[in-house]
């Protein structure tokens, strides 16, 4: 039987010859991930995990990066028990503050492969479809079920088959062709689905791709994944990831899909995310001079090298407008440094930038970069969701790390085709 | 009993804000927040046994618990939604939250009707109309049934 690629990596990984959708099958996930969650989670199985001790040291990836560097003696402590409980069980896969993302380090370190199959306490787990891998998010009780026994049960997801076809623009990046996406199908378009990109997509480099998966679930889906090519092996063996520690998954022609959308990669304009949901997607024409505060360039979403260059590239020996605050955020250290050493972060910083350590941060609008009532946030960011940055009577704006440094140098919301 | 109604995308953020995730994680921390942002009156005034209408895609967003806790621990006996989003469903499922999935059900209802569940049979009835919606499979019964996952795997532990 012909199957999609999350029915036979869901048939691989319960040692069934093929699933079907709807199916609930059990599953022994390669990592789970967690974060500065990971106090909450350790602490719901104390005695049991101390009994029984952690089914594998080289299960757990934990990462502390939401709130970077401790806000308050609690968010302290809840680091400094993660830290104990990774000394005493000989955690393998830990990265303390200032490493990045939980997300862009699952990817960096090689800990997300073609094939394997993560899961992770954090709804972008998504993300490591852009490396081929099967990814999703579950919640804190499951995380910790999961340390203690390894296994989990998973529904076999419908699959949707997006088709890429053409090219983009110049001004016109994968940040808006995801949010096009969400704004066609709505945020619970792919809701419970694997979402395949399929087409065109050599001109998608892994940067390009991790924006685009990460942003699966803010169409609702289980995960969202572009297939093993070249330049997913090239990245592994940038990396130090050889071929030959990897078995990609590909789905089968003729699979059968639950729904199929097509799109022209040069039909695809720059699109804002307005205030409250993620699908309220609007061409830019219809924002633009809508008044801007703050703006965020980086997060999981695209606070890679290649955005950050995009914006460096706009901000070069100018200044942002003197009404807007400019956040650069980027998603690891590794990226933080390859930036400063290209002169990307004094472009930034010259040009107004204020610099954040590498994490979550006004993201969640749990630590920096809160927003004040009335104000306005034009991010880079994957959620616009209403108190999202820490207040409700403001307003978060989604777009391109392009849209959002031009938009910088005007003080409203301003499409980068003008200055590119 | 009060029922609760609310629209689509009733998102993570609006059943409580991101801000306090990393400072609440018990249930009489997270009471006073749930639904802070949308429903300031919800905490005062949600009581046990209340249920919750909603429409499509209720718990879109973060993988946060918080919101199923939370509301598990103020007493809703249901949530009744057009849909529900994966991560909240699951989590749902995790705490031993009852959420049902049935959109004529929450269409047809409007403000003053009655509604009342049954679970055995798989039926909610609204006013004068009844519905019914699937059962859970099997394996997804066992972890209600044990009072919740961690239960379920604390009796799977000690079978091993």
């Amino acid at each position: 039987m012909e199957m999609t690629f999350a029915e036979k990596i869901l048939a691989k990984y319960s040692d069934s010859k093929e699933v079907t959708p709807s199916q609930i099958v059990t599953v022994k996930p390669d990592h789970i991930l967690s974060h500065d969650n990971t106090a909450a989670i350790i602490q719901k199985i104390y005695p049991e995990i101390y009994k029984y001790g952690v089914y594998s040291k080289n299960l757990p990836i934990i990462v502390l990066d939401h709130i970077i560097p401790a806000s308050s003696e609690k968010t302290a402590n809840n680091h400094k028990v993660i830290r104990e409980f990774v000394k005493k069980n000989e955690i393998i896969n830990f990265f303390d503050i200032g490493n990045g993302i939980c997300h862009q380090l699952v990817v960096e370190k090689g800990l997300a492969l073609p094939g394997k199959l993560l899961l992770g306490s954090d709804s972008h787990t998504c993300s490591y479809g852009a490396i081929a891998a099967f990814s999703s998010g579950i919640d804190r009780t499951e995380a910790a079920s999961l340390l203690l026994t390894g296994e989990t049960w998973l529904k076999v997801p419908n699959s949707i088959r997006m088709k890429l076809n053409g090219k983009l623009n110049p001004g016109v990046y994968s940040k808006d062709l995801i949010l096009h996406i969400i704004g066609d199908i709505s945020s619970s378009g792919a809701n419970y689905c694997s979402v395949e990109f399929h087409g065109n997509v050599e001109n998608f480099s892994i940067d390009d791709r991790f924006t685009i998966t990460n942003m699966g679930i803010e169409m609702g889906a289980k995960n969202a994944v572009f297939f093993c090519d070249s330049i997913t092996k090239k990245y592994l063996e940038n990396i130090g990831i050889k071929e030959s520690s990897y078995i990609p998954i590909y789905a089968d022609e003729g699979a059968n899909y639950f729904k199929k959308y097509e799109y022209d990669l040069n039909d695809i304009s720059p699109v804002v995310a307005c205030p409250h949901t993620v699908d309220n997607v609007k061409p830019i024409s219809d924002v633009s001079d809508v008044e801007i505060q703050q703006c965020l360039i980086g997060t999981c979403t695209n606070g890679r090298l290649s955005d950050l260059k995009i914006a460096a590239d706009i901000l070069k020996g100018k200044k942002i407008n003197s009404n807007v605050r400019l956040l650069i955020l980027p998603a690891s250290k590794d990226i933080f440094e390859k930036a400063l050493n290209s002169g990307i972060i004094g472009t930034l910083v010259k040009a107004g930038g204020v610099l954040l350590p590498p994490g979550c941060g006004p993201c969640l609008g749990a630590h920096q970069g809160a927003l004040a009532p009335k104000e306005r946030c034009l991010s880079t960011s994957n959620r616009n969701f209403k108190g999202r940055m820490g207040c409700k009577d403001a307003e978060i704006y989604l777009a391109s790390p392009a849209t959002v440094a031009t938009s910088a140098l005007y003080g409203k919301i301003t499409d980068p085709r003008e200055v590119i | 009993m009060n029922i609760w109604k609310y629209d689509d995308n009733i998102d993570t953020d609006m059943l409580f804000p991101g801000k306090y995730v990393y400072t609440c994680s018990i249930a009489e921390e997270i009471k006073p927040h749930l639904l802070e942002d949308l429903d300031p009156s919800f905490s005062k005034n949600v009581k046990k046994g209340d249920i919750i209408i909603a429409g499509k895609n209720f718990g879109c967003g973060s993988s946060r618990e918080q919101p199923v806790i939370g509301l598990k621990a103020v007493g809703i006996k249901v949530v009744i939604a057009k849909s529900f989003a994966r991560i909240f469903y699951r989590a749902a499922i995790n705490q031993g939250l009852v959420l049902i999935e049935c959109p004529d059900a929450v269409e047809y209802y409007s403000k003053g009707k009655n509604v009342e569940i049954d679970m055995d049979n798989g039926k909610i009835t609204v006013g004068d109309k009844s519905f019914s919606f699937p059962r859970l499979p099997e394996q997804i019964i066992a972890i209600r049934n044990a009072g919740g996952l961690l239960e379920y795997t604390r009796d799977k532990l000690k079978n091993r």
